[in-house]
């Protein structure tokens, strides 16, 4: 699948997510919602500083990092050299959010897509319950 | 009339307070954090203040305002 079109599929069935970034292996933008070249690039930039700035603390790369604000969150996922970047409203339902940006991944990268998740389905399990992913 | 105005009373600061316990757990359960699952199937979890955390957070503000101006 394209990549492009794998975001597209990921802002149609996380109504959670509101902007979102993917980077290939050399960093460069494969795809993005952003209608705006420099912000796009910005967030680019600022998907890289926070890969870098959690392996710097634990020495380690981390996969997957949520970064929780007051206003909204930011989450940074990682699979086979590329990165994706998708910032959401306050207070998301975690695990579906990776889950989605796991799937939009592995889509993008051309591997066997899992079963979709339904807008219907999501809606029913978005109670709070982050465990529901 | 005088019982009535004090069960009144009593009805609305209990409803006041109920409501203040409400937003107080649900600004607790909405605090700043920054999380970090790792391959292997670990989590670090970061509070303000933390070393690191707080250069994630500041990150994380900027990437929120890219995505939105």
């Amino acid at each position: 699948m394209e990549p492009a079109q794998a975001l597209a599929d990921l802002v149609e069935i996380s109504s959670q997510i509101e902007a979102v970034v993917l980077l290939a292996e050399d960093g460069s933008i494969a795809a993005t919602t952003l209608s705006d070249d420099e912000r796009a690039r910005e967030l680019a930039t600022t998907a890289q500083e926070i890969v870098a700035g959690a392996a710097e603390l634990e020495q380690r790369e981390a996969t997957q990092i949520e970064v929780a604000l007051l206003d909204g969150s930011v989450f940074v996922v990682r699979s086979g050299g590329r990165t994706i970047l998708a910032t959401t409203r306050p207070d998301p339902t975690v695990g579906l959010v990776l889950y989605d940006l796991r799937s939009c991944l592995r889509n993008a990268a051309g591997e066997a897509p899992k079963p979709r998740r339904s807008r219907t389905r999501s809606r029913a399990k978005t109670g709070g319950d982050d465990a529901a992913a | 009339m005088l019982r009535r105005k004090a069960l009144a009373g009593v009805a609305i600061a209990a409803a006041s307070g109920v409501g203040a316990f409400l937003l107080r757990q649900r600004t607790a359960q909405r605090a700043e954090k920054v999380d970090l699952h790792f391959g292997d199937g670990t989590m670090v979890s970061l509070a303000p203040g933390d070393p690191g955390a707080d250069a994630l957070l500041g990150l994380g503000r900027k990437a929120l305002r890219s995505a939105r101006d």
